[in-house]
């Protein structure tokens, strides 16, 4: 099918089969490597994107269920102000160490934080919960999240 | 650091245009080797790391540096590293025009002494032979405590996402691979419907079949990704054999053996295999097999041309891993390279040398064609090799004074050892998975008794306290259902949880603090001063707190000679038996801290390995195959129990650098089982302590 998706502030007229998911558009179609695929299953996280502002899972997801709607991926946080502030907070904190959950969770944190940008450590917590680190990043995701907090 | 002698300066470092590059063999697997190596070359030329870049690792231009693991790239490679460029110094200094010695060496420039003349350090070296050999007696500069900062290369990539991991390569008209993988490792491929083999045809999907080794290869990743699942369902398999079921810890214990002493962490074959006596402290512990679980499932790229076989691989060994695949597949060696490309951290051997093997069989079935090949996760979670399954039985026995006096061991485990490697005896070939389901299917690789110190399931059995007697023996178990090699720590996790469970339990059996307890049994400073400052740091803690809380620790020091550890855990028991992680001190020397920021987050991310270890993780099978297939069915710590952590390092003057990577697994694994048994008096010794373990222990059964 053809479609047209906004990503990142810009329309892209796509030619994809209407099974495929939004993950495999964005790396493959628009080369934004930035979104990772780790699981495939909604289960780690790594593929996360914005949709309208929220968080949500693109390795599963039909590319064609965005039809319309605001696209952000990791290349396009740096462009919200919110977002960069949490690059910066990561930055600071070395929060990550092979780095691969890392667009992932700046993009859920960012999410997470435009919704509630006074959030507890609980509700990080909690919001964190689908997406994994197995280098145990955790402590200093969450060191990265209170120094954004603490900022706004 | 034989190679010392051996080596130039220039095979380490090389300068051009203003910038030095590191030549390492030792490969980023997200424990910022890169990193460190960068911040050692700036404490010995005072250099900005602006000015410096780590050397892709490739094996025609990288020293072939074995295989990145045991924690031991600070100790060999970081050391050789910094001589040379202590090395350098020395030469450039000597080229200063007068007093050379008396001029000032700051942020990479020389000053002279009256302030009116600057030199850059880069300028001099530029001007050096790079075959200058490496000068051993090259004095370090000395310490400068002020000088890091925190710095982790390539993090700015990588939180704006443009950090390239392998599974992100993409070269002009590349093709995606996935594999169609048997149902287990004793079924055999019998046939493909006709129909579905036309239908690929159809969509110009290439089907590759070698045996029972299968691929499917596209230009569309997704085409590819759901052609792999439609051509599973049209295979039949074969099997004389299922997966084997019975009870993996009886199994450990009752099938045949290598057996061997273990003396002073060596394995000793004129060691007498002595009759163990009754001690009056014995427990038996057991660890299930474990997956590295990588977060990105392994990939690999190959591109096959007459100019031979191009691979990109997150290996940890590109070298052995070069022969291995050039024996298999009837290649010269130079026909073969490999660069290393990261992927996500790997924790040992996970599946990506295996990987690499099959990305090279599919490209010789498509030559020309670039291949990316990518597993998936149930591909990773079902065939990577895992961690051996463990039976640790101790015996203890103490004199009057509650000192140990006797200390018996029994370690059971499958090999740790299953990386390829090319000369004879070690199988290279017969270690890639590929090879086990070619046309000529290669048997498994039977593993021979692994006789390096703390090597292997012995790696710290041998416990670092004063003990009177002390008899240990390693059984290499044959015939286990599960292909295993290198995780994190090998036999150290479990062989750490038990002994530091045992520690904890004789003391409390005796009325004795814990830690106390251990300090009475340590001669060692060091040692000495990690539990001190532990307990100097609880002082300063309430009691823990919460609806059943409790407060354990543990003491370890990496293969007896690397990093010492303390580790205190506060945990919460909740009613549905879920242990909850409170409240964690780190305490740990590692001798001289290069990359105090990476040196944190490798005790902080082993602490929270371990931890996963203890509460979650389980490779579980049925006669049919794997049943942990992802993170639903093999879960692990996520950041709904990630504690508070708190880390105190130690830097004793002048001690050397070792290796961290690996020192707070096995402690953690214990610390938690402690804090459980203190909250409950519960002691439990199988792994994980999943919820309706506790409860069932709780209720005693
Ligand atoms: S890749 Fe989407 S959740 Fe894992
Ligand atoms: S930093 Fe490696 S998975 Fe999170």
């Amino acid at each position: 099918m053809r479609m047209a998706l906004r990503v990142n502030g810009q329309t892209h007229q796509i030619d994809c089969a209407d099974d495929t998911p939004l993950l495999y558009i964005l790396r493959n179609h628009l080369k934004l490597k930035g979104t990772k695929l780790g699981c495939g299953l909604e289960q780690c996280g790594a593929c996360a994107v914005l949709v309208g502002g929220k968080v949500q899972l693109s390795c599963a997801a039909l590319a064609a269920d965005f039809l319309g709607q605001e696209i952000v991926t990791i290349e396009g946080v740096e462009a919200l102000p919110l977002g960069q502030k949490v690059q910066a907070a990561f930055l600071d904190q070395t929060a990550a160490q092979c780095g691969y959950c890392t667009s992932g969770l700046v993009v859920a944190v960012t999410g997470l934080l435009s919704q509630d940008p006074q959030a507890d450590q609980a509700k990080i917590k909690d919001g964190l919960k689908g997406h994994l680190c197995r280098c145990g990043s955790h402590p200093r995701v969450l060191r990265a999240v209170q120094q954004v907090v603490a900022q706004s | 650091m034989t190679r010392l002698a051996t080596h130039k300066v220039g095979a380490w470092l090389w300068v051009s245009d203003g910038q030095i590059t590191i030549i390492s063999g030792k490969v980023d697997i997200g424990q910022r080797i890169s990193t460190a190596l960068m911040l050692i070359v700036q404490e010995e030329l005072t250099l900005n790391t602006a000015l410096m870049s780590v050397a892709p690792v490739q094996t025609d231009r990288a020293p072939d540096e074995g295989i990145t693991s045991g924690s031991k790239s600070i100790e060999d490679t970081g050391a050789v590293v910094r001589q040379a460029a202590a090395t350098l110094r020395q030469a450039a200094r000597a080229l200063l025009p007068q007093n050379g010695a008396l001029w000032a060496l700051q942020n990479g420039q020389f000053c002279s002494p009256d302030g009116t003349q600057k030199i850059d350090i880069l300028d001099l070296i530029t001007k050096l032979d790079p075959q200058l050999p490496i000068d051993a007696a090259a004095a370090f500069l000395p310490r400068d405590y002020g000088a890091a900062s925190p710095f982790m290369r390539d993090l700015d990539q990588m939180v704006r996402g443009r950090f390239c991991y392998l599974p992100d390569i993409d070269v002009p008209n590349m093709q995606h691979a996935r594999l169609v993988r048997p149902p287990h490792s004793h079924a055999r491929l019998g046939a493909i419907e006709l129909q579905i083999l036309a239908k690929m045809v159809e969509e110009k999907v290439q089907v590759v079949r070698d045996g029972s080794f299968l691929a499917v290869v596209s230009p569309d990743e997704w085409a590819v990704e759901t052609a792999a699942k439609r051509v599973a369902r049209a295979c039949t398999w074969v099997s004389d054999k299922t997966l084997e079921i019975k009870d993996i810890f009886e199994s450990l214990t009752e099938n045949n053996a290598k057996k061997i002493r273990v003396i002073d962490g060596i394995p000793d074959p004129k060691a007498p295999l002595v009759a163990l006596k009754d001690l009056p402290y014995r427990a038996r512990f057991e660890k299930p097999y474990l997956a590295h679980g990588s977060l990105a499932p392994s990939a690999a790229f190959a591109h096959w041309s007459q100019m031979g076989l191009k691979l990109c691989s997150h290996s940890q060994g590109i070298y052995p891993l070069r022969a291995s695949i050039a024996q298999s597949l009837g290649l010269a060696l130079e026909q073969v390279q490999i660069t290393h490309v990261p992927s996500s951290g790997c924790y040992g051997h996970n599946g990506a040398d295996d990987a690499a093997m099959d990305a090279a069989l599919i490209a010789k079935h498509c030559p020309n064609v670039p291949i990316l090949l990518k597993w998936t996760r149930q591909d990773e979670q079902q065939w990577e090799p895992f961690g051996s399954a463990m039976v640790v039985e101790l015996g203890m026995a103490l004199d009057p004074d509650q000192k140990i006096s006797d200390f018996h061991a029994q370690v059971y485990s499958d090999t740790h050892r299953g990386r390829p490697r090319p000369d004879g005896a070690q199988g290279g070939p017969a270690r890639l998975l590929a090879n086990r389901l070619r046309a000529d299917p290669l048997a498994p690789y039977v593993p021979l008794l692994n006789m390096n110190p703390q090597g292997g399931m012995h790696r710290n059995i041998d416990p670092i306290y004063q003990i009177g007697q002390k008899i240990i023996v390693k059984n290499l178990v044959q015939d286990l259902p599960l292909r295993t090699s290198a995780v994190r720590c090998l036999g150290g996790g479990a062989n750490m949880f038990a002994i530091e469970s045992l520690m904890d339990e004789v003391a409390r059996d005796q009325g004795v603090d814990p830690l106390a307890f251990r300090r009475a049994q340590l001669h060692d400073l060091r040692s000495l001063a990690v539990l001190d400052a532990l307990k100097t740091e609880l002082s300063t803690r309430p009691t823990p707190s919460g609806q059943m809380p409790g407060r354990g620790m543990a003491f370890g020091q990496y293969k007896n000679k690397m990093t010492r550890t303390a580790i205190s855990v506060d945990i919460d028991l909740r009613e549905d038996g879920q242990i909850l992680l409170k409240d964690v001190i780190i305490v740990a020397d590692a001798g001289r801290i290069i990359d105090r920021d990476g040196l944190a987050a490798q005790l902080e991310g082993g602490f929270l390995q371990g931890a996963s270890w203890a509460l979650y993780e389980e490779v579980s099978w049925s006669a049919q195959g794997l049943l942990s297939q992802d993170w639903d069915s093999y879960p692990v710590i996520r950041f709904d129990n990630i504690p508070e952590m708190k880390l105190v390092l130690l830097e004793p003057s002048d001690a050397p650098s070792v290796g961290a990577g690996e020192a707070t697994p096995g402690p953690a694994i214990a610390a938690i089982a402690n804090a459980l048994f203190d909250a409950t008096g519960l002691r439990l010794r199988r792994l994980p302590f999943r919820p309706d373990r506790v409860l069932k222990a709780a209720l005693g059964d």
